[in-house]
């Protein structure tokens, strides 16, 4: 089936139509016909390379209660995503070519979103030993992004190994970046109010020396470093810093961390306990800044499915995790676009083009133009609604935006010229 | 009032000033009473659901509730449905499901009464969650400053110890800040918290200066263990520069007072001649306790919002 | 105890103000009505005891209830006082916690019990109450004296009965009956508590 989407605006530009032919964009023009097209009106509507997320856990195989890969693909196909790295915290744990390519192949099942496997950088996430990272890159899943996600590499020396060892195949070493011996217990960021709600305190110094540590070891042996959901605004100086003097770091930021604040901790509801925790306004202005100016390079969701028993309990008890996926875009429209930070350029090059190039994807995150993969997005910029987390494709309920206004609704996407997604609805 | 008492915060001065004088007013109509029963909660019904042990608290708010003529069901979460993994909002569920008008919840979680009151439509009072507050501790501690120095207004409260830990150390800075005295935290650096700049008090690493200028010592249970994770190097140290011994207590002014919320380590914080001394509210204390939790159970469950 | 109570006057206070237009009861015939409540109360407490010296008073308490049964209270004493020479003795019971409307009227601050040294065993205990209407503050007050001790007797004083009883309860003394109906309010305003002495009834809910 080939689509003629009439009207759109790519990257907020002027009106254009847009041709798909064979899973590729064959034409982009003013007034294009073509008689065996099915047409998608889509006048008002921006255009957008398909998004790439660096962070999504589908929790198959394990906690298929929670999320399958199918019910996360259908959800990351409606927040406009075409592919998603599946995070190897999985149980089994994503430390084999067995169990990554088990998670590809139930992606290419699915078929509403490439999902790419991400391999586990040490035996079950233990810390000890590195698991088989090339025969995880030489397997069917081609495993680029390696994590211990969920948990921080943080014997120093396991680190500078790992990032050394990717080098072969051109990996990088997504790290979680948390000293887990200034973290224990921690509930939320520690600041005024951990003091005030007697909650453990999570110190924005655990997240920051981990890094400091990380990009002094890749430049020391010149690997690549990618830096999971910094949350905090010492880390963007880090980075920033690291940047500057050539080292080979990207980061990425979460959507909540872009617009919550740990106020939200007075609650008391889980729903808003994430590993890192929501910080301060100040942390928020900075991570904004930091994207803006493109230290930080990509923002990924960390969407964190959790069955309704692991998130309604006391928030000691409670899993940390929140869903992003299908509200990631909106929350990017709300903070960086409406707010002036990003054009939709911008927003192209921090969902898609750059998390793309940091997983080493082919076919993702490349340009509107002819001859490309047909993978993007519509997106009524226009409209504002109120998040109903019953109305999720996500199996979990879990949303922070639960009965907030965010702007914007992914209208269609398409997968290499096939829509997922069509009137704001998955198609299988 | 609120409906539920889950922290300090939740009483402004008239709703704090209203319950220590209707803890007064109960106290003197029960003074050298034969029959200590009063029939005001007749027909409610009472939970008391304990998540950590704390008899000296449950018998406390037993014998509150007993004296309103409340019927009263003890829920301790060991040997019950929760040691077999139902969890706090099922059961605050299905004791709402047997009638029951407020909810008094000890948790061991920071915020569980807050997910309580969230869940359930009857009062909860929160008698100890976490690290978090202890409400009803920092009513009768003020009730006790109230009786013994007349006052609250510009009283001079010095709070001694494991403050980073101390529920009762929470509540007691909010309720008093509200009831315009002026609280001095004085521990070492490591059992403050990171964001203690932020509270409404004075902060002293050094007992010895802040005592002279005190009208009450709140002293707070530390626990030894915490010098395992080097919170301080031992407790000898710990007693030496932070405990209330018989020399310490000279420093204090004539008419200044010495509190405790129990249970106490004699030998730790406190000496035992200082424990024992007329100086010493820690046996009033749990007297008064038992008369603010029947005002607050009164304000609570008496009625509907006052027009 | 009875010495925390204010010292009984011997005149009722002198309004400050005018009674208001239409008023049932004004300033002076409040204090018309006081004066031949406490000479009943006078003759009754001598019925009632034909053999003590100074007339059965000195077993006498007067116990009000709050808010302004204690100071009609206070005001009987000191009239008792005026016309026989005799001291008598006042108390407050609060009866809040014994209310049975809680759910339906709220909680309200307490006052103060407040009882004479040696309290009321044995004592000729006369409940003072501003109005009787259904009767419920009274058994509260009855259920309160029971806990508090063990009078002789209990007997009851109201300035207004206006009917409507819901409980098998009558006054031994009555300033005035009026009858109403239950749409309307009746007010007692004394100088004490209200500025005047004035009783009046209105049609509807004051607010």
């Amino acid at each position: 089936m080939n689509y003629l989407i009439k009207g759109a605006r790519p990257y907020g530009g002027d009106p254009a139509d847009i041709l798909i032919k064979n899973g590729r964009i064959a034409a982009i023009g003013e007034s294009l016909s073509s008689t065996s097209a099915e047409v998608v009106d889509a006048a008002g509507l921006i255009a957008l390379p398909g998004l790439v997320d660096l962070h999504t856990h589908l929790r198959e195989p394990g906690r298929e209660d929670a999320e399958t890969v199918e019910t996360g693909s259908r959800a990351a196909a409606l927040g406009g995503f075409t592919a998603v790295h599946a995070m190897a915290n999985t149980d089994p744990v994503a430390d084999t070519a067995g169990v990554v390519e088990q998670v590809w192949r139930l992606g290419q099942e699915a078929g509403l979103v490439d999902v790419v496997p991400v391999g586990a950088v040490t035996v079950g996430l233990r810390g000890e030993r590195l698991a088989e990272l090339g025969a995880m890159a030489d397997s069917a899943a081609r495993v680029r992004v390696f994590s211990d996600d969920g948990s921080c590499v943080s014997d120093p020396a396991l680190m500078r190994r790992a990032l050394e060892y990717v080098k072969a195949f051109d990996g990088v070493v997504a790290q979680h970046a948390e000293e887990p011996r200034l973290t224990a217990g921690a509930q939320m960021h520690e600041g005024n109010r951990s003091a005030r709600l007697g909650l453990t305190g999570w110190p924005a110094a655990a997240e920051e020396a981990i890094i400091a540590r990380d990009v002094l070891l890749a430049g020391h042996v010149g690997a690549r470093l990618h830096v999971c959901h910094v949350s905090t605004a010492g880390s963007v100086e880090i980075l920033r810093w690291a940047k500057g003097r050539g080292v080979q770091v990207t980061a990425e930021v979460t959507p909540h961390h872009l617009l919550l604040t740990d106020a939200c901790a007075e609650s008391y509801d889980p729903v808003f306990k994430v590993n890192p925790p929501l910080r301060t306004d100040d942390d928020v202005a900075a991570l904004r800044a930091g994207l803006a100016d493109g230290t930080i390079d990509a923002v990924a969701t960390d969407h964190a499915p959790h069955a309704v028993e692991d998130k309604e309990s006391e928030w000691a008890q409670a899993r940390p995790g929140m869903l992003g996926l299908e509200q990631a875009l909106s929350v990017v429209v709300e903070t960086m676009v409406e707010t002036g930070l990003l054009d939709w350029q911008g927003v192209a090059d921090r969902m898609s083009v750059r998390p793309a190039v940091i997983g080493r994807l082919e076919g993702h995150g490349r340009p509107l133009a002819p001859g490309e993969p047909a993978n993007l997005l519509l997106l009524d910029a226009t409209t504002r609604a109120i998040v109903d987390p019953a109305t999720l494709a996500s199996r979990s309920r879990n949303s922070p935006y639960a009965g907030r206004e965010l702007p914007g609704r992914v209208v269609a996407t398409f997968l290499r010229g096939v829509p997922t997604v069509l009137d704001g609805k998955a198609t299988k | 009032m609120k409906r539920h008492l889950l922290e300090a915060a939740d009483l402004d001065r008239a709703d704090a000033t209203l319950v220590l004088d209707t803890a007064a007013q109960i106290d003197q109509a029960l003074a050298g009473r034969e029959v200590k029963k009063l029939p005001t909660l007749r027909g409610r019904t009472v939970v008391n659901l304990f998540y950590e042990d704390s008899t000296r608290t449950r018998i406390s708010f037993e014998l509150a509730a007993k004296r309103l003529s409340a019927d009263v069901i003890n829920f301790s979460a060991k040997g019950s449905s929760v040691s077999k993994g139902e969890s706090l909002k099922d059961t605050a569920l299905t004791l709402e499901a047997m009638g029951s008008d407020a909810i008094v919840v000890r948790h061991s979680a920071s915020g569980a009464p807050h997910r309580l009151a969230h869940w359930v439509r009857g009062s909860v009072v929160n008698a100890g969650d976490g690290t978090h507050e202890h409400p009803t501790q920092a009513l009768l501690d003020a009730y006790t400053i109230r009786r013994r120095l007349g006052r609250l207004e510009g009283v001079r409260v010095a709070i001694v110890g494991d403050v980073l830990h101390s529920r009762v150390a929470r509540s007691n800075i909010g309720l008093l800040h509200t009831l315009g005295a002026e609280v001095t935290v004085v521990a070492p650096p490591t059992l403050l918290p990171v964001g203690v700049g932020s509270w409404p008090v004075e902060v002293s690493y050094d007992l010895d200066a802040v005592l002279p200028k005190a009208d009450v010592v709140m002293m707070l249970r530390v626990q030894a263990e915490r010098m395992n994770a080097s919170f301080f190097p031992s407790a000898r140290e710990y007693s030496r520069r932070y405990g209330l011994d018989a020399r310490r207590m000279s420093l204090l002014d004539d008419d200044a007072i010495v509190m405790h919320p129990g249970p106490m380590n004699r030998g730790m914080e406190i000496a035992a001649e200082v424990a024992d001394s007329v100086r010493s509210t820690i046996v009033e204390q749990v007297g008064n306790g038992v008369s603010v939790r029947m005002a607050v159970l009164y304000l609570l469950l008496g009625g509907n919002e006052p027009a | 105890m009875a010495s925390s109570v204010e010292p009984a006057r011997n005149e009722p206070p002198k309004s400050g103000a005018p009674s208001s237009p239409g008023a049932l009861l004004s300033s002076a015939d409040v204090a018309r009505v006081v004066d031949r409540m406490a000479h009943q109360l006078i003759e009754r407490a001598a019925a009632s005891d034909p053999g003590s010296p100074n007339g059965g008073l000195s077993s006498l308490v007067l116990v009000g209830i709050p808010t302004r049964g204690a100071p009609l209270a206070r005001r009987l004493a000191a009239r008792v006082e005026a016309f026989s020479g005799t001291t008598v003795d006042v108390g407050i019971v609060d009866i809040t916690l014994y209310r049975d409307d809680l759910r339906l009227r709220g909680v309200r601050a307490l006052e103060p019990t407040v009882l004479p040294d040696g309290g009321i065993d044995d004592r000729l205990v006369v409940l003072v109450d501003d109005v009787l209407y259904s009767g419920r503050s009274v058994r509260a007050a009855l259920d309160a004296l029971r806990d508090l001790g063990r009078p002789r007797s209990v007997q009851l004083a109201v300035l207004v009965d206006r009917g409507h009883r819901e409980l098998p309860i009558r006054a031994d003394f009555v300033g005035k009956n009026v009858p109403t109906s239950r749409s309307q309010q009746v007010r007692v305003h004394l100088a004490e508590t209200d500025g005047a002495d004035e009783v009046l009834v209105t049609e509807g809910d004051i607010t």
